[in-house]
């Protein structure tokens, strides 16, 4: 009996047994990515070959990408905690990010207006940091406490569509108090300045946020390896019920994450501002769907993840339209700009769900 | 016991809960929108009814909770009205101070909403410490008469719901309601004298409606108990049909006699109808929650005006008709192509995808890249209206028919495809895709289906939004109209063809009535979505046993929700 259960199946190549299961979806599946490649590719040679940019540009776009990078990381930072902990993409996240950007341009427009912003820069960004990093906090944690905990324990649909739900009150709340128009951030002179390094003026703006982002990052970081209540949020994520029976307070544990993760969003909504010198009750949609692909990408539930993604990501999307599409001869290529974030974003999703710095889940988690 | 657990404090706690719903409306700036519309010329506004609704509900809510918790206080029919004084006064508070603060502080240059004229609207016209005073006293009384309607026996309360409903509708759409009363000026023109001012509802006939519809109420709960008694209970079954066929007759009917305005106003509500049987294949049957639905749309509209439209980017000039299908066509196809690379994402990170997807569609026909294709922002214009033999179909009451044509068909066949084998297959997979694999089911077979056959109805209502512009451009196709549908679908009922239809009058045709709501629309909806999703995930006009999708198996949470919200389920 046991010699014929035992006995090995007849051999093939493995390319071979490989090619023998290739169906007509993978077919497309090898198609598309080799059509991305292949337009990455053919673009990248175009534009070197055609050498229309000078290295001053190219630092620039760096400069603005490691910028937009560092701002991403931070949001994809309160995806990736909050993933974490609850198994749950928190889709209002951009709209915290909102919320923060919003509390720091009413901080920061009387302090620009009378003049307190120039003479004194450290107290001033330190108020409008307060500021939206409280009012942000607060609502992140309201949340929370509101549309997200009778969901804790719901499978299926209803979390997300609820999230979506809360996103679109926010969005709408902040419409209705402060009206639709686009406002203008303010810009005070020590901030237009530039920078110069080797002979590349960079300005000094992106300095100061990439140099503010790494900070609190780092901040957060030591808060999540180093305390006790990061020791239980990573108790939490590794398993929540394990985590209650050693006598962890879940509750208070996944408070703490949307604190966290709100007040990185707060900070980087204000940081947002800063770099695209506006805000309107949208301005979170676009960033909080990226850096929720930037969370994906470094592998969600990874915190060095978040960061590495949300650098990468600000890169491909700062360098990319010249790099990729200019060289290809499409007309104002930054309008694709988007286009390449949402690529990257549903290229992840499709070939990657684990991420790169991901643990191997399991798709169905996912 | 703490001092939170304290009944009295409960109570206020409750009021508070309400009170910062009203104090969010107020500053959102949905309240002084409310007040600008009578229901009750001179008397009361829609916004003041709002705020009698919260006092109303604080009342009956703390009413309803607090009695069960103990303790001296709350017991006994005067203890009941002392749990809804208490809680209405606790909401009236935050309002008074929000009041009291608007008069005190330059809030107005932050807050746009708080004018003076909310001011006036919240002090009952008096000064305001003694206009604050006078708030709290009439939240109060509202709450008094909340929860006196909580306890008060159902024989009483129950007729007085659709008398407040009467009024309100007569009062709120008096408008269009006196419009289509003029066209008969001989048979009814008495009586909207009496009923009616030139401006809107009068007092006595607000009175004279309330009393009519509240007798008809109970004449017809007396009537249908003689029915029960005679001949048993009526087959729920058969009631729904009822109400299926006169609300359908009313939909036929109506934009004839109504006039232009509710006809264009149905004809949105038949588009949204289309793309909700649509999305509702994909979500409500297959459990594909796709935020890119848009793109479908866009592609049936766009490919009608390169089809038709005298434009330079058309291709060809074909008839309506002759474009339609292919519209539908080239909808399904894109539809394939769409769920094809996100076949084997799942859940969450499907809906995050499908988003992405609709985006890169929209940036794509937004760019200049697109532009010497599809017009760019300029978009596609000129594009001709439908025509049967020599009539053309250019009022929007004659396109509402087309629309409504198309709807019965495209719901036939999707009632149709509820009861397939393939129906039967995506609800197998929405449930578990491991388990329906393992019964032998074609997940790729299946899965591309239903986006392509829901991307063809939402590309049959693309082509006759198309037609009813007679442009497009790509600010049409934002992902708005994704979570439009979206909400819609959930609203009525995911996986329920009814409930898309009641969905979409609810959630389209009733902001569209009330014109200077259509701001605050989504504010709206991001409240509905929530909202339904905590107290009735299975929407309003459930399909049968369905809903397994969005409700938990945790029977904890069966206990919360009440044994009324939740179907047994033998698992």
């Amino acid at each position: 009996m046991s010699q014929v259960l035992t006995r090995p199946l007849p051999q093939r190549a493995p390319w071979a047994a490989a090619l023998a299961r290739l169906n007509a979806v993978d077919v497309v599946l090898w198609g598309l990515r080799i059509g991305v490649v292949a337009v990455v590719i053919a673009g990248t040679i175009g534009t070197v070959v055609q050498d229309r940019y000078d290295a001053a540009q190219w630092v620039d776009f760096v400069v603005f990408g490691l910028t937009l990078g560092a701002i991403y990381a931070m949001i994809a930072l309160g995806y990736t905690m909050v993933y974490g902990v609850l198994r749950m993409i928190n889709f209002a996240h951009g709209d915290f990010v909102m919320c923060g950007a919003f509390a720091g341009y009413f901080v920061a427009v009387p302090l620009d207006r009378s003049g307190f912003l120039q003479d004194h820069a450290v107290l001033g960004m330190s108020a409008i940091l307060l500021v939206s990093v409280i009012t942000s906090t607060s609502i992140a944690v309201l949340t929370e406490r509101i549309a997200y905990r009778p969901f804790r324990r719901v499978t299926g649909l209803a979390p997300l569509i609820c999230a979506i739900g809360v996103s679109f009150f926010l969005e709408q709340t902040f419409r209705g108090m402060f009206g639709s128009a686009v406002k203008s951030y303010p810009s005070p002179a020590w901030q237009r300045a530039t920078f110069d390094v080797f002979g590349f003026h960079l300005p000094r703006v992106d300095l100061l946020v990439i140099g503010l982002a790494v900070f609190f990052m780092a901040g957060l970081y030591l808060i999540v390896q180093r305390t006790k209540m990061g020791t239980a949020m990573r108790a939490v994520a590794e398993d929540g019920e394990a985590a209650a029976l050693m006598g962890i307070d879940v509750n208070k544990v996944v408070v703490f994450t949307f604190v966290l993760g709100g007040a990185m969003a707060g900070i980087a909504g204000v940081f947002y501002a800063f770099v695209y010198k506006q805000v309107y009750f949208f301005m979170g949609f676009t960033p909080g769907v990226k850096a929720f692909g930037a969370a994906v990408l470094g592998g969600i539930g990874n915190i060095p993840g978040a960061m590495l993604g949300g650098l990468f990501l600000g890169m491909v999307e700062s360098v990319g339209p010249t790099l990729f599409l200019d060289g290809l001869g499409i007309p104002a290529p930054y309008q694709l700009r988007d286009m390449i974030a949402f690529t990257l974003l549903i290229m992840v999703l499709i070939f990657r769900p684990q991420g790169l710095l991901g643990e191997k889940l399991a798709k169905k988690r996912a | 016991m703490s001092l939170r657990q304290q009944p009295a404090v409960r109570c206020a706690l409750i009021g508070l809960v309400f009170g910062a719903v009203a104090v969010h409306l107020a500053i959102v700036g949905v309240l002084l929108m409310l007040h600008k519309r009578w229901i009750v010329v001179d008397t009361l506004s829609l916004g003041q009814a709002t705020l009698l609704v919260i006092g109303l509900g604080a009342g009956a809510m703390a009413a309803a909770r607090v009695a069960t918790l103990g303790g001296k206080f709350g017991r006994g029919t005067v203890g009941h009205l002392g749990t809804g004084v208490v809680s209405g006064a606790a909401c009236g508070v935050p309002i008074a101070a929000l009041m009291l603060l608007t008069t005190l502080l330059p809030l107005q240059s932050i807050f746009i909403a708080l004018s003076p004229d909310l001011v006036d609207m919240l002090s009952l016209g008096l000064d305001p410490a003694p206009g604050a005073l006078a708030l709290i006293v009439a939240a109060a009384l509202a709450g008094l008469l909340g929860a006196a309607l909580r306890i008060a026996p159902s024989a009483i309360t129950r007729p007085l719901l659709p008398g407040a409903v009467t009024v309100l509708v007569a009062g709120v759409f008096q408008e269009l309601i006196q419009l289509m009363l003029q066209q008969w000026p001989d048979v009814v023109g008495d009586a909207q004298d009496f009923i009616y001012t030139w401006e809107g509802l009068s007092v006595q006939g607000a009175v004279t409606l309330f009393v009519i519809a509240t007798g008809l109420s109970v004449l017809f709960r007396a009537a249908q108990r003689r029915m029960v008694v005679h001949r048993g209970p009526p087959d729920p079954k058969r009631t729904r049909l009822m109400w299926a066929g006169i609300s359908l007759l009313v939909l036929i009917l109506l934009p004839a006699v109504a006039g232009s305005y509710i006809g264009q106003v149905l004809m949105l509500v038949g588009l949204y109808i289309l793309m909700g049987m649509g999305l509702n294949l994909e979500v409500g049957l297959a459990g594909l929650l796709d935020l890119g639905f848009v793109a479908f749309f866009a592609v049936g509209a766009y490919t009608t005006a390169l089809l038709t439209a005298d434009s330079p980017h058309a291709l060809m000039h074909l008839s309506y008709w002759a474009a339609m299908p292919v519209a539908v066509f080239m909808s399904v196809c894109v539809g394939v192509l769409f769920g094809l690379p996100v076949l084997g994402v799942r859940g969450d990170y499907l809906a995050v995808a499908t988003m992405g997807l609709g985006e890169i569609v929209r940036v794509l026909v937004m760019s200049d890249f697109a532009a010497p294709l599809l017009g760019g922002a300029q978009g596609i214009l000129q594009i001709p209206k439908p025509r049967i033999g020599d009539f053309v179909l250019s009022t929007p009451v004659s396109l509402f028919y087309l629309t409504l044509v198309c709807s019965a068909v495209a719901a036939f066949v999707a009632w149709r495809l509820e009861n397939s084998r393939l129906g039967r297959a995506w609800m197998a997979l929405r449930d578990d895709e491991d388990v329906a694999q393992a019964l032998g089911i074609n997940l790729v077979r299946s899965k591309l289906l239903a986006y392509g056959l829901g991307a063809a109805f939402a590309g049959l209502g693309g082509s006759i939004f198309g037609a009813m512009l007679t442009s497009v451009y790509p600010t049409s196709f934002q992902l708005l109209i994704s979570i439009n549908v979206l909400a819609l679908i959930i609203v009525g009922g995911m996986g329920s063809l009814p409930g898309v239809i009641l969905g979409s009058i609810a959630l389209i045709g009733l902001p569209e009535l009330l014109r200077e709501f259509g701001e605050y629309r989504y504010l709206f909806y991001g409240a509905v979505l929530v909202i339904m999703m905590r107290l009735r995930p299975e929407g309003l006009w459930p399909s049968e046993a369905r809903q397994r999708e969005l409700h938990s198996r945790d029977e904890t949470l069966a206990l919360d929700a009440g044994a009324d919200a939740v179907p047994a389920q033998g698992d």
